[in-house]
């Protein structure tokens, strides 16, 4: 193994690794603010890939401009979910939440392989010229994912950090009691925040097809490195979550240097092991 | 009176902690609970606030009658509520802790904190700081400042001294008076009872989640009974 070839490595890891962010960023505001681990993440991201699917085959639009589709097809599904189950299970022990949650994943990716089948699929077909950076091979599809990563991430922040209904969220998620008691409608911004998640869920689902190919499976398999991501940066923390996305996501592909690149999901999870045995609050869960 | 509350029965899943208490706040007034430990102080407190379930009795706010109503709801008409512990939100600054009080504001919020600013000063310099990393004391300022931002009719603070250092308590109890001279009525529950009856317009003591005295301050000071029951001799 040379520096190249590691050096070709990080770019891999760096591409997963925004991919991963952007799913983490939803599963952590949602356990902050709801104390619930959602397992259908992963399979809405898979539903936001095939709506936008669906414009990229059935319009002919590029792939960029599916992508709000396949965020807002994500989005709903989120919300819906959350308006038609979880929160008629929100009072009821933990445990309920978390299986109907593994329930209405299957259900999720039933419904998307009933329309789009059980088959691989491929946004863009034929074969792409790799940019030759020195001796770094990059697709243009990597520009994309990373471009629209990085784009999405500073929306997130300034969201979060400028306007009242993000300032909501994080309060919410600080200490919902204080943020009832004064006057903030918890419901209306838990619906927000379903959004939010489901639509960076489903921008991570496009671009994870984008990086290789489009299956009912793709989301459930990516669930468990992004639960590690979110842990890893402190579960609730969504800062934390694309530092441990990144950190995921490098790891994963850096381990291929020296390991079978089957092993890549054992090495998320033993970083999500180290870190829960070194510092179980997380890379950024000091605080508290 | 501003806040009337009568015959109140109830509690937390089932458990009654308060058996028939009463208590009433008129406008601008500074009111102090005391008692022994589990009197059923800050349930009293919390029940004017939709926190605690009323199984009887009611309670009046400004005329309406506002029992078992909401706390969101009961913030909209005038009356906010500072609890004991985890008063402020640890990851937001200074000034995200303010602007989340003042969320149901329509306009006027950048007016108002400059108001909390001239109370509490030091919030001013600290605005950019993250909450979580503040002392007890300036916490303190940040849940009160943020409970102010709605222009509230009643203040109510749980223990606002406990857990802190006597200088700070003794700067706490100056704002207090301070915001209550802004016409702000208050209703607290306070363990350092001798320096909170000094301040308040009048005072009730509760044992066993039940009226057992009240009357003015000064008198609930001087009577002798009370002192060697609850003001430490």
């Amino acid at each position: 193994m040379d520096a190249t070839n590691l050096l070709q490595l990080l770019v891999y890891g760096v591409v997963l690794g925004s991919i991963l962010s952007l799913g983490a960023i939803g599963v952590s505001l949602l356990f902050g603010i709801l104390r619930f681990s959602n397992f259908a993440h992963g399979d809405i991201m898979t539903f936001g890939a095939y709506c936008a699917y669906a414009m990229v085959t059935g319009l002919h639009w590029p792939v960029w401009a599916s992508l709000p589709v396949g965020m807002a097809g994500a989005a709903a599904v989120s919300v819906a979910a959350d308006q038609l189950v979880y929160r008629r299970l929100r009072r009821t022990q933990p445990v309920i939440l978390l299986i109907s949650s593994f329930g209405m994943a299957l259900i999720v990716r039933s419904v998307a392989t009933l329309i789009w089948g059980p088959q691989d699929h491929s946004y863009v077909k034929g074969i792409q010229m790799p940019m030759r950076f020195g001796d770094i091979v990059v697709r243009p599809d990597h520009l994309v994912i990373l471009g629209g990563c990085v784009a999405l991430v500073v929306a997130v922040h300034l969201f979060l950090s400028r306007t009242r209904m993000g300032k909501a969220m994080r309060a919410l998620s600080d200490n919902m009691d204080l943020a009832r008691v004064s006057g903030i409608d918890a419901e209306r911004v838990i619906v927000w925040t379903w959004a939010l998640g489901g639509a960076l869920a489903g921008a991570a689902g496009v671009f994870l097809a984008l990086d290789s190919r489009l299956t009912p499976m793709m989301g459930w398999s990516a669930l468990l490195p992004i639960f590690a991501a979110a842990i890893l940066g402190g579960f609730g923390k969504p800062y934390g979550a694309i530092l441990g996305g990144m950190v995921i996501g490098i790891a994963s592909e850096m381990s291929t240097a020296v390991l079978d690149p089957a092993y890549k999901p054992a090495v998320a999870f033993a970083v999500m092991i180290v870190m829960l045995i070194v510092k179980p609050t997380g890379l950024l869960g000091a605080r508290r | 009176m501003m806040l009337d509350m009568r015959g109140l029965v109830g509690g937390y899943g089932g458990n009654d902690v308060l058996k028939g208490a009463s208590l009433s706040v008129a406008a601008g007034e500074i009111v102090v609970i005391i008692g022994p430990n589990g009197a059923g102080k800050s349930t009293l407190m919390k029940s004017a606030f939709g926190l605690v379930v009323l199984r009887q009795g009611h309670v009046r706010f400004d005329g309406e009658d506002i029992t078992n109503l909401r706390p969101d709801l009961v913030v909209r008409r005038g009356m906010s509520y500072v609890p004991q512990e985890n008063n402020v939100f640890p990851s937001l600054s200074v000034q995200e802790n303010l602007e989340m009080g003042a969320y149901l504001r329509k306009a006027g919020t950048a007016e108002r904190m400059e108001q909390i600013f001239e109370i509490f000063p030091r919030l001013k310099e600290r605005r950019k700081q993250t909450a979580g990393q503040m002392s007890g004391g300036e916490r303190q300022m940040v849940a009160m400042g943020r409970a102010l931002m709605l222009d509230p009719k009643l203040l109510l603070l749980d223990e606002p001294t406990a857990g802190l250092s006597p200088l700070f308590i003794e700067q706490t109890f100056e704002r207090i008076v301070e915001v209550n001279r802004l016409g702000i009525g208050i209703l607290m529950v306070e363990q350092n009872a001798k320096q909170a009856l000094a301040i308040a317009h009048r005072g009730y003591v509760l044992a066993m989640g039940a009226n057992r005295h009240q009357d003015s301050g000064a008198a609930l000071l001087a009577n002798r009974d009370i002192a060697e029951m609850f003001l430490g001799g």
